[in-house]
C-alpha cells in the first residue's frame, strides 16, 4: 500500500515536471520561426494589445501549429502504448506495423479520386483515414494469423514492414498519374509535415481524442491484465478476445485520425512509452498517462527543431523524428536477446 | 548418375524457355506504349535510327529504357539471390536490407557536395553508399549474441532503411537540392540514355558473371556456416567477394533507376521453385526471370494508365507483398 502511494506520488510529480517542459517548449517553439517574436510581444499579445503582424503569426499560424502537434503526440504515444501491451512485444508502434500507411492510403484516394468541399474536408479526414487504417489493420491480422499459433507478435511485426513497403509503392503508383499540385501535397503528407496547423483540423481531430482517451484511460486496468500471459488474464475474469480487439480498434482509431492531420509520423507510438516505462515502471495505470505527455512533448520538440533548423523552410516533423527514433529503434534491437 | 544428367538436360530447356519468355517481352516491351510502334518501325529504328522521328524516338528512348528495365531486374535478382544464399534468411533483398537507402543518401550528399559529379562519379558513391547501407545493416543484427535472425536482420534493415532516406531528404531540403535529388530517385527508368547504359553495362555483366563463377561456394554456403568449414572453403574470402557483387549490382540499379525493393525478394523464390537449391542454376536463371518480370513490370506501368507513366518500382511493390506474406506465413523458409 504504502509502495502504491509512493508510485501515485511519483506519477504526479513527473506529471508535473513534463507539463513544465512542454509549456516551456510550446513557448520557445510560439517565439522562434522564420518570424521571430520577443518574448515582451508575446506578452503583449496574449494580453490582447500587441502588434496586429504578431498576433496573426502567434494566434493563426504558430498555437495551431503547437496545439495540433501536442494532441498528435500524445494520441500517437497512447496507441502505441496499447499495442506494446496487447502484443506483448515492445517493438510494435502504429508506424512500423503499417497502420500508418494504411491511413495514408485512404487518405490519398480521397484526396485524389473525390471531390472535395472545403467546407468538410477537415472533419472527413480523419474518418477516411480510420477507414483506410482499419482495413489494413484487419488484412495484416488475416496475414500475420494462422490457426496453429495465433498471432505471433513476430509475424505480426513482419507482415506490417511488407504492408507499409508495399503501400508506399501503390501511393507512388497513384501520385504518378495526378497533376503536380496535388503531388506535392502528397508528398508532404508523406514526409509527415504537420500541415493541418488551422483551427478547423484541430475542431476535427479533438472529439476523436475526446471519445478515445477517456475509453482508454477508464479501462487501463483491464489492459494492465492483458499484459500477463493469456492464461493468467483469463483467470482472474478477462473476455481477453475481447478486450484484445476493443482496444486493437481504439489503437487503430487513434493513430490513424491523429496521421490524417499530421501526416506519416512514425517512432512517437515506440519511443514515448518506453521512455515513459523506464520513468514509472510498467504498469498500465502509472506509465501510460506519462507516456501521453511525453509523446505530445517529443513531437512538440522534433517539429519545433524542424523549423528553426532550415531558414526559410522547414524540415518535416516525420523526418526529425525519423532521425531521432531509428537510432533509439536499433538501441532496442540490439539490447533485445 | 542418369538422374543428374537427366535434370540437366531439363535445366537446360528450362533456362531456354525462359530465355525465350524474357526475349518476347523484351519485343512487346518496345512496341507497347504510349506510342504505338509496328514491327516495321521497330525493324527501321533498328537499322537506321535517323530515318524519321519516329525511329529516333524508339531509338534514343524505347531502346536504352527496356536496356535499363533488363540490366536492373537482373542484377536486383541476382543480388536478392546472393544475399538469400549468404544470410541463409529467405526475405533478404536489396531494397529492404539498407542497400538502396544507403545509396539514395550518398547519392544526396554528392549532389551537395558535388554539385557537377560526372556520371561515373555517381556510380562510385552509390556503390559506396550501398555498402554503407548494408554494412550498417548486418553490423546492427550481428552486435545481439546469437545468429542473424531472419526478424532482426528485416526490422534493422527497415529501421536504417527510413533513417537513411530521412537523413538523405533533411540534407537534400537544408542545401536545397531536393528536385535534383527527386528528378534522380523517383525518375525510375524514365530517362535512361545510352551513355548511362554504356557505362553500366560492363559493371552488371561483370557482377552477373561473377555470381554464377562463385555459385558453387556460394551453394555450400546456403547450407551451413559448418558445412562450408568442413568442406575447406575460405569462408571469410568467399563471402566478403560475394558481399562486394551485392553491392555492384545493387549501387548501379540505383544509380540507373533510383528506388526498387521486392524484385530482388521475389525472383530467387519463384526461380527456386523449378531449379532446387543449387546456386549454379538459381543464379542464371533469377538474371533471366528477373529481367523478364522487370520487362513485364514496365511494360504494365506504361500502358495501365496511359498517357501517364506508373513506377514499376510502384507495380513490383504491389505484386511483392503477397510473396512477401506468403514468406512470414511459411514462417521464414522458403517457399
Amino acid at each position: 500500500m504504502i509502495a502504491h502511494k509512493r508510485i501515485l506520488r511519483k506519477r504526479l510529480l513527473l506529471i508535473v515536471l513534463l507539463l513544465v517542459l512542454i509549456l516551456v517548449t510550446s513557448v520557445v517553439s510560439l517565439l522562434s520561426g522564420d518570424y521571430s517574436i520577443s518574448l515582451h510581444a508575446l506578452m503583449q499579445s496574449m494580453l490582447g494589445n500587441g502588434e496586429p503582424e504578431d498576433e496573426l503569426v502567434l494566434f493563426s499560424i504558430r498555437l495551431p501549429r503547437i496545439t495540433i502537434t501536442l494532441l498528435a503526440g500524445a494520441a500517437l504515444a497512447l496507441s502505441g502504448s496499447i499495442l506494446q501491451d496487447i502484443t506483448h512485444n515492445d517493438l510494435v508502434e502504429p508506424g512500423i506495423i503499417g497502420i500508418n500507411s494504411g491511413a495514408g492510403m485512404a487518405v490519398t484516394v480521397f484526396f485524389l479520386f473525390f471531390p472535395i468541399h472545403p467546407g468538410s474536408f477537415a472533419y472527413m479526414l480523419p474518418i477516411v483515414a480510420f477507414i483506410g487504417a482499419i482495413i489494413t489493420a484487419f488484412l495484416i491480422y488475416l496475414s500475420a494469423y494462422t490457426k496453429q499459433t495465433g498471432l505471433h507478435p513476430t509475424r505480426l511485426i513482419l507482415t506490417g514492414v511488407g504492408f507499409s513497403a508495399a503501400l508506399s509503392g501503390l501511393m507512388l503508383v497513384m501520385i504518378s498519374s495526378t497533376d503536380s499540385m496535388k503531388v506535392d501535397f502528397i508528398v508532404q503528407w508523406l514526409a509527415g509535415n504537420i500541415w493541418g496547423s488551422d483551427w478547423p483540423y484541430i475542431l476535427s481531430f479533438l472529439p476523436w481524442l475526446l471519445v478515445l482517451l477517456p475509453m482508454t484511460l477508464l479501462r487501463l486496468h483491464v489492459l494492465n491484465l492483458l499484459t500477463l500471459q493469456e492464461g493468467n488474464a483469463v483467470g482472474v475474469g478477462v473476455a481477453v478476445k475481447r478486450e484484445y480487439l476493443y482496444f486493437l480498434i481504439i489503437a487503430v482509431a487513434l493513430a490513424a485520425s491523429a496521421v490524417s492531420v499530421t501526416g506519416g509520423i512514425a517512432f512517437i507510438g515506440l519511443m514515448a512509452p518506453h521512455i515513459a516505462r523506464f520513468l514509472i515502471g510498467s504498469r498500465a495505470q502509472s506509465y501510460i498517462p506519462v507516456s501521453l505527455l511525453v509523446g505530445a512533448w517529443l513531437l512538440l520538440f522534433a517539429d519545433t527543431l524542424g523549423r528553426v533548423l532550415v531558414d526559410p523552410g522547414e524540415i518535416a516533423a516525420g523526418l526529425m523524428v525519423a532521425l531521432i527514433g531509428a537510432p533509439y529503434f536499433v538501441y532496442l534491437l540490439v539490447q533485445k536477446k | 548418375m542418369l538422374g543428374q544428367s537427366t535434370y540437366r538436360i531439363s535445366f537446360s530447356l528450362k533456362i531456354v524457355m525462359a530465355l525465350i519468355t524474357a526475349c518476347a517481352l523484351f519485343l512487346l516491351s518496345l512496341l507497347l506504349g504510349a506510342a504505338s510502334i509496328s514491327l516495321d518501325d521497330l525493324w527501321l529504328a533498328i537499322r537506321t535510327p535517323a530515318a524519321n522521328s519516329l525511329t529516333l524516338a524508339i531509338h534514343e528512348i524505347r531502346f536504352p529504357r527496356e536496356i535499363a528495365a533488363v540490366l536492373v531486374g537482373s542484377a536486383l535478382s541476382v543480388a536478392g539471390a546472393i544475399m538469400q544464399g549468404i544470410t541463409r534468411n529467405p526475405l533478404a533483398d536489396p531494397g529492404l536490407l539498407g542497400l538502396t537507402a544507403g545509396a539514395n543518401a550518398a547519392l544526396v550528399l554528392s549532389f551537395i557536395l558535388l554539385p557537377s559529379i560526372p556520371y561515373y562519379g555517381i556510380i562510385m558513391v552509390c556503390f559506396i553508399g550501398a555498402a554503407i547501407g548494408v554494412l550498417l545493416v548486418f553490423g546492427i543484427s550481428s552486435l545481439n549474441k546469437g545468429s542473424l535472425s531472419t526478424f532482426r536482420i528485416v526490422l534493422a534493415g527497415s529501421v536504417v532503411s527510413s533513417f537513411l532516406f530521412a537523413m538523405g531528404e533533411v540534407l537534400a531540403i537544408y542545401f536545397k537540392v531536393s528536385k535534383e535529388v527527386a528528378m534522380w530517385t523517383a525518375g525510375g527508368l524514365i530517362g535512361t540514355d545510352w551513355t548511362q547504359i554504356r557505362i553500366i553495362t560492363p559493371i552488371m555483366l561483370i557482377g552477373i558473371a561473377a555470381a554464377i563463377l562463385l555459385s558453387r561456394e556460394l551453394t555450400v554456403l546456403s547450407l551451413s556456416e559448418e558445412a562450408a568449414v568442413g568442406l575447406g572453403q575460405k569462408t571469410i574470402r568467399v563471402k566478403i567477394l560475394l558481399f562486394i557483387i551485392i553491392i555492384l549490382l545493387s549501387g548501379a540499379s540505383v544509380a540507373l533507376v533510383g528506388r526498387m525493393a521486392f524484385i530482388g525478394l521475389m525472383v530467387p523464390h519463384i526461380v527456386r521453385l523449378f531449379t532446387g537449391k543449387d546456386y549454379k542454376y538459381i543464379i542464371p536463371m533469377s538474371a533471366i526471370v528477373g529481367a523478364g518480370f522487370m520487362l513485364f513490370a514496365d511494360t504494365l506501368g506504361r500502358t495501365i494508365n496511359a498517357p501517364f507513366e506508373t513506377s514499376a518500382a510502384a507495380i513490383i511493390a504491389v505484386i511483392g507483398l503477397p510473396f512477401f506474406i506468403l514468406i512470414v506465413r511459411k514462417g521464414g523458409k522458403s517457399l
